[in-house]
């Protein structure tokens, strides 16, 4: 059985249908990247997988669970699927640490030492245990990043989400985030990203998927799909991103 | 008929005091209804919105004047309810308070970017926990330069509750102004400590407006 399972899922902002029928599975080790141009619903797509957004049709189903913004235990699956948002979101007001643990010592109590020795783990991940009592602001955007993943890793999730976690980055800092996901990616853990860094897509992705006008249009193998274009939408997409 | 004295002037110190106390009435009541005030006011359920912005509405439209009259004139009239001056006054005080607070938090509430309340609940935090760790303390930072500035009004519209007898500050001044016959003079040292009061309330809402700005 896949790990997310979507079924024509629809999606409308008032009278913008944002997502038409859309259907893809994800299989757990998957790497999974959704390409496609602003607007092609991709990045609402991502949300609906984390019940930040409601779906109007179809189903989601994680781990065979109908994912829905009212499910029972919303506040369980929201640890099991982890999200980094493209502008970070780190709290300003809390220490890298505090970041970090406030909610496994708030959800899974706990104590304030076994904190702090998780906070060096998964920032040791990311490399930044020595940020480990920084604040936000005195990192710089790609170290942000990377303490958000860090914080996403803290909570032990199955499935790991991207919202075009690179686009807010000075080009230079784009690597080392990019260097992040690389190796979480060869740890196994499941990801969906929605992103811009082709790079990224064909080097590491299991998995690319196509989405035009809140469908997807193509999907399949990095190395296929970009080598073999069967339609003119995705071949002009690809000429046009460098 | 006699001169003012410095007894006279201890006397107007000595009533400072029950300005301070209506103060903390004030805030030890009226600032846990302004948090509740708050919370309604951006939940996502319109009952709870729609009953608070009628209570504002209702407090706020009426003069501070209005509402320590109606505790204290009104309320016997209309309740059969005698009240203490402290009391009545106690009432009007806190509900001005909790208010003028609340929409004054309600406004730091507001200004928490949204994108802060969805990482909280991305991370699984209960919408209490989401509140209070991530967007209560940032809030606050926000809020607290206009709270202060709050602070200062609600010290001088204590002088209004000289109007129900109340011996506060302003009370004590047309006392000591009646028994001396030297308004002019007793006034203006009535004035004058309203003044010092708030000054260093004023200064500090400045330098907490400067910093705040300047960590953002």
């Amino acid at each position: 059985m896949a790990l997310v399972d979507i079924k024509n899922v629809t999606k409308s902002y008032g009278s913008i249908e944002v997502l038409k029928g859309v259907s893809l599975s994800i299989d757990e080790g998957e790497i999974v990247t959704i390409i496609g141009k602003s607007g092609s619903g991709k990045s609402t797509l991502l949300r609906c997988i984390n019940a930040l957004e409601r779906i109007d049709g179809g189903e989601i189903t994680v781990e065979g669970q109908p994912v829905r913004t009212d499910m029972p235990n919303l506040r369980g699956f929201r640890q099991r699927v982890g999200i980094v948002f493209q502008a970070f979101n780190l709290f300003p007001h809390m220490t890298v640490e505090r970041n970090i643990t406030l909610a496994p010592i708030l959800n899974k109590r706990i104590a304030k030492a076994e904190g702090r020795a998780l906070a060096l783990d998964v920032l040791a991940r990311v490399g930044l245990a020595d940020k480990i009592d920084a604040y936000p602001a005195q990192l710089s955007g790609g170290q942000q990043q990377r303490v958000a993943i860090a914080r996403c890793l803290a909570m032990g999730p199955q499935l790991m989400l991207f919202d075009e976690v690179t686009s807010a980055l000075d080009p230079e800092l784009v690597g080392e985030v990019l260097k992040v996901m690389e190796d979480m990616a060869r740890q196994g853990m499941t990801m969906v990203l929605v992103t811009h860094e082709m790079g990224f897509a064909r080097n590491v992705a299991s998995k690319i998927v196509f989405m035009h006008q809140g469908r997807v249009w193509e999907e399949g193998p990095p190395a296929d799909l970009f080598a073999n274009p069967r339609t003119p939408e995705l071949r002009s997409f690809i000429a046009s991103a460098r | 008929m006699r001169s003012f004295s410095l007894a006279d002037f201890l006397s107007l110190l000595s009533a400072l005091q029950w300005t301070g106390v209506l103060v903390l009435i004030a805030l030890a009541f009226g600032a846990p209804l302004a948090l509740g005030l708050a919370l309604m006011r951006t939940s996502a359920r319109r009952a709870l919105r729609w009953t608070a912005t009628a209570f504002l509405q209702l407090v706020q439209g009426v003069p501070l004047l209005g509402l320590l009259m109606f505790f204290y004139f009104g309320m016997p009239v209309f309740l059969g309810v005698e009240m203490p001056p402290l009391v009545a006054v106690g009432i009007a005080m806190t509900v001005y308070t909790a208010s003028f607070l609340g929409e004054i938090w309600r406004g730091g509430i507001e200004a928490v970017k949204h994108e802060q309340w969805e990482a909280a609940a991305c991370l699984g935090l209960s919408t209490w926990h989401q509140f209070r760790y991530v967007i209560a303390p940032q809030a606050f930072r926000m809020a607290l330069p206009p709270t202060v500035g709050f602070l200062v009004q609600l010290i001088k519209g204590t002088s209004l509750a000289s109007i129900v007898g109340f011996v506060e500050l302003a009370r004590a001044g047309q006392l000591v102004s009646a028994a001396t016959f030297q308004p002019l003079l007793v006034y203006s040292i009535v004035a004058a400590i309203y003044f010092a009061a708030c000054l260093p309330l004023t200064l500090w809402a400045r330098s907490l407006e400067a910093r705040l700005n300047g960590a953002r």
